[in-house]
C-alpha cells in the first residue's frame, strides 16, 4: 500500500474490463487529498481562485515556466477566470486588454528587417521566459521547467499531484538521502530530488482581494488556474454533457416504448 | 394496459403516438447533432480574435500610403495631399458610375469632424479582385488596377475601366485623432 | 443482396428504376429480411458498430480539416482544435473516445460470435471478413493514436514499428521503409495520416461485404439451430430488429457520451499530453487498452522474434477458428464444458489486458522479500502473462478441437420456434 500506488484507470462498459496501471510516480509519497472546485460531474472553476492563480502564475511561475498554447484572450473567454458577460468577445474586454499590455511581445520583422518589441495584445500567446529548450535548461541547472499549457492533464491525478508537490518541499533531506548539487528535496517528486527550488513562500504575492497568501492558498489557486489552462472548455463540456445525457435518457425510454409496441404481439 | 376487446380499435393510435414521439425526438436529436458538424467550419476563435486591428496613422507622412492586412485583405491608408483632396472634392458626384461625394468616403472622428487627409479603403479592385497600384497612379491621381486597367481617383472612386464600384471602405472608427480601429 | 428478394416494385417509376438500377430493391432486401425471432441483446452490437463506424468517419473527416500532419505542428493543431475550433472540444474527444467504444463493441461482438458458434458453416466467410475488419481496425487505431504526436504517440509508434525489425534478413529494411527514414519522424507521421484516412473506407467496404455475407445464410441465433420454417422461426428485420437495435444503440450512446463529456481523458494516457520528444522515453510505454492483451503476449516471450510471432499468431488463429472447432453443435448454450472453457477464455483475455497494463517485473502478489537484494518476491505479471498466453493458444489449438469430439452436448430444441415457446411456458 505504501510504496505501490495502483490506480483503477478505466472501467469499460458493464464491468467487462477493469485494468490497472501503475501510477508511474510510484516511488513518490502519498498525494494529499485536496478537493478542487472543478472536480466531479458538476464541478466548475472557482473564478476568484483562478484570478488569484493567474496572479501567482504571472508573478512567480512565469519567470521559468512557459504556457505557449494559451492565448491571453482565453482568460476572458467563456469559462475563463476573467470572463465578463458584458464583453463576450474577450478582445473588447478592458481587463484583458490591460493584462495583455503588461506583457512584452517580440514581433516583426519590421520594414527594416529587424525584430522589435511591443506591448501585448489579447490575441497574442503568453510569451515564453526562454527562447528555446536549451536556454531554459542552461538557466535552470540542466532541468527543463515544463510548459504549463497541459501540465495538469499530463500527470496522473494532476491537480492533487501538483498541489502536493508545491506544498511538500522540505528544507533538509532525511537521513540517508544524498542530495545532488542544485537539487531540492521533495518526497512527492519521483526520486525525491527536484531541480525546482521551493517556488512559494508565505506572502510571495499580495492578493488584491485580501486573501492571506499562505503557501497552501497559493498552491491551490495556481492549480485551479493551471487546470483551467489545460482544459478551458470543461465547463461548457459538462453543461452540454448533462443536456445530452438527459436527451438520450428520454430518447432511450421512448425507443424502449416503441420496441415494446412493435414486439407486443410476438412471442420471443 | 387493458386487454378487453373494445380497446383494440384504439390501440393502434396509442402505438402510433409513441412511434411519432420517438421519431420526432430522434429527428430533433439528429438536427442538434448536425450543428457542431456545420459550425466547426466557421471561423475559429483565434481567427476571430484577429478580426479587428488598431492602426496608428500618425506615422504616415503626407503623400504616403501604407498597406495593412486586415482579415486577410489589404487595407490602403493614404495620407492625402491638399491637391488630392481638392481634386476629389471638385468632382460632380452625380456624374460618376458609382456616385459618392468625397465626404461620403470618410468617417467622422470622435468629435464628429471629418479628417479628409486620411483615406482608408480596402485595396481590392471591384472588378475581379486584384490589388490596384497606388501613389497617384492612373489618369486621376489615384489608383490603377494592372489586371484590366480600372482607374480610381484620389478618393478611390471608379472613373474608367471595367470595375463597377468604388473601392470599398472597411468598417472603422477613430479612437483618437490618428488611432483607428478597423473591424 | 442475395438470391432471396421479396421486393415488388409498385409504382411505374419504381418498376422503371428497378429494371435499370435496383437500388431500392437493395435497400429493401437489406432490411426486409427474415431474421430469427429469438435474437438477444448480444446481437445488437453489429448495429452499434455500424453507427460507431459512421460516427468515426464523420468526426475523422472533420478533424482532418483542422489537423496538420507535421511534427512541428501536429501537437499544437490538436490543441487548436480543442481550444479554438467551434465545437472542437466536442469533436476531438468524440473521435478519440469513439475509437475505444468501437473496440469495446467489436470485442463483445466477437465474443458473442465465439460463444454462439457464429463462425461455423455456412458462415466461415462472414467470420473471416469480420476478422479482416478487426485487423484493419487495429491498424487504423494504431496509426490514429500516433497523429496527436504526444510522447505515447511517438514511443508507441517506435515500439510497434520496431516489431517488424524482428523479421530475419529483411527486418531492418522493412522498418526503415515503414519510417521513411532512420527513426519515426515527419515522413512516418505523414504516411500514417494518409493511411489513417484511407483505411476506414476500406473497413466500410469490408463491412458491406460482411453484411452481404450475412444475408446469404442469414443470422445465427442463440440456439445455433438453423431456420427450418421461415414463417414460424423468423421475423422481418424491419421493424422488429431495427427498433431493438435502435434502442440498444441509444443505450450504448449513453455510455459513449458519459466518457466524452465527463471523463474524456480516462481511456488515454497522461503522457500523451506531453509533446513527443525523440530523446526522452517515458517511464513506461503502454498502448491503448484495446491492444493490451496482445502487448502482454509480446512481452511474455523472452525472444524478440518469438514474441512477435506469438502476438501475430494470436490474431491469425482467429482467422482459422472455423476449422479448429470440431463440434457439430453451434451454440455453447448446449455445451456445458465448452461454456466453462469459454468463460475462462474471456477471463484470460481480460487477464492478459491486465498484464499488458503492468510492468512484467511487477508482482501480482508478493510472498516475501529477497534476502540478498531486498526486492519483493512473488508471482510476477510476466508469469501470469505466460500462463494466460498458453491458455489462449490451448483454447484454440487443443480445447476446441478435442472438446468437439469428446463432449456430450445437452439436448437441443427441435426448432427456433419451439425454443421460444418453451421459454414462454416455463
Amino acid at each position: 500500500m505504501n510504496i505501490r500506488k495502483t490506480t483503477l484507470r478505466a472501467i469499460i462498459g458493464a464491468g467487462l474490463m477493469a485494468l490497472s496501471v501503475n501510477a508511474f510516480a510510484s516511488e513518490g509519497a502519498e498525494l494529499k487529498h485536496k478537493h478542487f472546485s472543478f472536480e466531479g460531474l458538476f464541478g466548475t472553476y472557482d473564478k476568484a481562485a483562478g484570478q488569484r492563480g493567474f496572479q501567482v502564475f504571472k508573478e512567480v511561475c512565469s519567470g521559468c515556466h512557459s504556457m505557449t498554447l494559451v492565448p491571453i484572450r482565453a482568460l476572458g473567454e467563456e469559462g475563463g477566470p476573467f470572463y465578463d458577460e458584458k464583453h463576450p468577445n474577450p478582445i473588447d474586454n478592458p481587463v484583458i486588454k490591460a493584462i495583455a499590455k503588461d506583457f512584452t511581445i517580440t514581433d516583426g520583422p519590421n520594414s527594416d528587417g529587424d525584430m522589435f518589441e511591443r506591448p501585448g495584445k489579447p490575441s497574442d500567446y503568453f510569451p515564453a521566459p526562454f527562447a528555446n529548450e536549451q536556454a531554459a535548461r542552461a538557466s535552470n541547472g540542466g532541468a527543463l521547467p515544463p510548459d504549463f499549457s497541459l501540465l495538469v492533464r499530463a500527470r496522473e491525478h494532476g491537480p492533487q499531484y501538483i498541489y502536493s508537490l508545491l506544498t511538500s518541499f522540505e528544507d533538509e533531506a532525511p537521513e540517508g538521502v544524498e542530495l545532488r548539487d542544485g537539487m531540492n528535496y521533495n518526497p512527492v517528486f519521483a526520486g525525491g530530488q527536484i531541480g525546482m527550488p521551493p517556488p512559494l513562500f508565505e506572502g510571495s504575492v499580495e492578493y488584491s482581494d485580501g486573501t492571506p497568501a499562505t503557501v497552501e492558498q497559493m498552491a491551490s489557486d495556481v492549480v485551479t488556474f493551471m487546470a483551467w489552462a489545460a482544459d478551458p472548455k470543461m465547463e461548457v463540456r459538462k453543461r452540454t454533457g448533462w443536456m445530452v445525457m438527459i436527451y438520450l435518457f428520454i430518447f432511450a425510454l421512448l425507443m424502449y416504448g416503441s420496441y415494446k409496441a412493435v414486439w407486443r404481439d410476438v412471442e420471443h | 394496459m387493458s386487454s378487453s376487446a373494445s380497446t383494440s380499435a384504439q390501440e393502434p393510435t396509442r402505438r402510433d403516438f409513441i412511434y411519432i414521439m420517438t421519431g420526432a425526438v430522434g429527428a430533433v436529436g439528429a438536427g442538434l447533432y448536425a450543428w457542431p458538424l456545420i459550425d466547426q467550419m466557421n471561423p475559429a476563435a483565434d481567427t476571430k480574435a484577429l478580426s479587428t486591428i488598431e492602426v496608428d496613422m500618425a506615422g504616415v507622412e503626407e503623400g504616403q500610403q501604407i498597406i495593412v492586412k486586415w482579415q486577410g485583405k489589404p487595407v490602403f491608408i493614404r495620407h492625402r495631399t491638399k491637391k488630392e483632396i481638392d481634386e476629389a472634392r471638385a468632382v460632380d458626384a452625380a456624374s460618376l458610375r458609382d456616385p459618392q461625394t468625397d465626404d461620403q468616403r470618410l468617417v467622422p472622428d470622435m468629435n464628429g469632424n471629418l479628417q479628409p487627409q486620411y483615406l482608408v479603403m480596402i485595396g481590392i479592385c471591384t472588378h475581379l479582385g486584384c490589388v490596384p497600384i497606388g501613389d497617384g497612379a492612373g489618369d486621376y491621381d489615384g489608383w490603377f488596377c494592372p489586371c484590366h486597367g480600372s482607374q480610381y481617383d484620389s478618393s478611390g472612386r471608379i472613373r474608367k475601366g471595367p470595375a463597377p464600384k468604388n473601392l470599398p471602405l472597411p468598417p472603422y472608427k477613430y479612437l483618437s485623432n490618428t488611432l483607428i480601429k478597423i473591424g | 443482396m442475395s438470391g432471396y428478394s421479396s421486393y415488388e416494385p409498385k409504382s411505374g417509376f419504381e418498376k422503371w428504376l428497378d429494371s435499370r438500377l435496383p437500388i431500392v430493391r437493395l435497400g429493401y432486401d437489406t432490411f426486409i429480411f427474415p431474421t430469427p425471432r429469438n435474437l438477444n441483446y448480444w446481437w445488437t452490437f453489429g448495429g452499434i458498430l455500424a453507427v460507431m463506424l459512421m460516427s468515426q468517419i464523420i468526426t475523422g473527416v472533420i478533424l482532418a480539416m483542422h489537423y496538420v500532419p507535421h511534427v512541428d505542428m501536429a501537437y499544437d493543431s490538436i490543441q487548436h482544435i480543442n481550444r479554438d475550433v467551434n465545437f472542437g472540444w466536442l469533436l476531438q474527444p468524440m473521435h478519440a473516445v469513439g475509437a475505444s467504444m468501437m473496440f469495446l463493441a467489436v470485442y463483445i461482438h466477437m465474443f458473442r460470435g465465439i460463444y454462439y458458434g457464429s463462425y461455423k458453416a455456412p458462415r466461415e466467410v462472414l467470420w473471416i471478413v469480420g476478422m479482416a475488419i478487426y485487423l484493419l481496425m487495429m491498424a487504423t487505431g494504431f496509426m490514429g493514436y500516433v497523429l496527436p504526436w504526444g510522447q505515447m504517440s511517438f514511443w508507441g509508434a517506435t515500439v510497434i514499428t520496431n516489431l517488424f525489425s524482428a523479421i530475419p534478413f529483411v527486418g531492418d529494411a522493412i522498418t526503415s521503409w515503414l519510417w521513411g527514414g532512420f527513426a519515426v519522424g515527419d515522413p512516418t507521421l505523414n504516411r500514417f495520416f494518409s493511411l489513417h484516412f484511407l483505411l476506414p473506407f476500406l473497413i466500410l467496404g469490408l463491412v458491406i461485404l460482411h453484411v452481404w455475407a450475412l444475408h446469404v445464410p442469414g443470422n445465427n441465433n442463440p440456439t445455433g439451430i438453423s431456420v427450418k420454417d421461415v414463417e414460424k422461426d423468423t421475423l422481418s428485420f424491419h421493424p422488429y430488429y431495427t427498433v431493438k437495435d435502435a434502442f440498444a444503440i441509444v443505450v450504448f450512446l449513453m455510455v459513449f457520451a458519459a466518457f466524452v463529456f465527463f471523463m474524456p481523458d480516462a481511456l488515454g494516457h497522461p503522457d500523451n499530453f506531453i509533446r513527443a520528444n525523440p530523446l526522452v522515453t517515458p517511464a513506461e510505454i503502454v498502448p491503448e487498452w484495446y491492444y493490451l492483451p496482445f502487448y502482454a503476449m509480446l512481452r511474455a516471450i523472452p525472444d524478440k522474434l518469438g514474441g512477435v510471432i506469438t502476438m501475430f499468431g494470436a490474431i491469425a488463429l482467429l482467422f482459422v477458428l472455423p476449422w479448429l472447432d470440431t463440434s457439430k453443435v453451434r451454440s455453447m448454450r448446449y455445451r456445458p464444458l465448452a461454456k466453462l472453457f469459454f468463460l475462462i477464455f474471456v477471463l484470460a483475455c481480460i487477464g492478459l489486458g491486465w498484464c499488458g497494463a503492468n510492468s512484467p517485473m511487477a508482482m501480482v502478489f508478493v510472498t516475501g522479500t529477497d534476502a540478498a537484494t531486498g526486492e519483493p518476491t512473488g508471482f510476477s505479471f510476466l508469469w501470469l502473462a505466460r500462463i494466460l498466453t498458453l491458455y489462449y493458444y490451448a483454447f484454440f489449438l487443443l480445447i476446441l478441437p478435442i472438446l468437439g469430439l469428446v463432449e456430450k452436448p445437452k439436448p437441443r430444441p427441435q426448432s427456433i420456434e419451439q425454443s421460444v415457446l418453451g421459454k414462454g411456458e416455463a
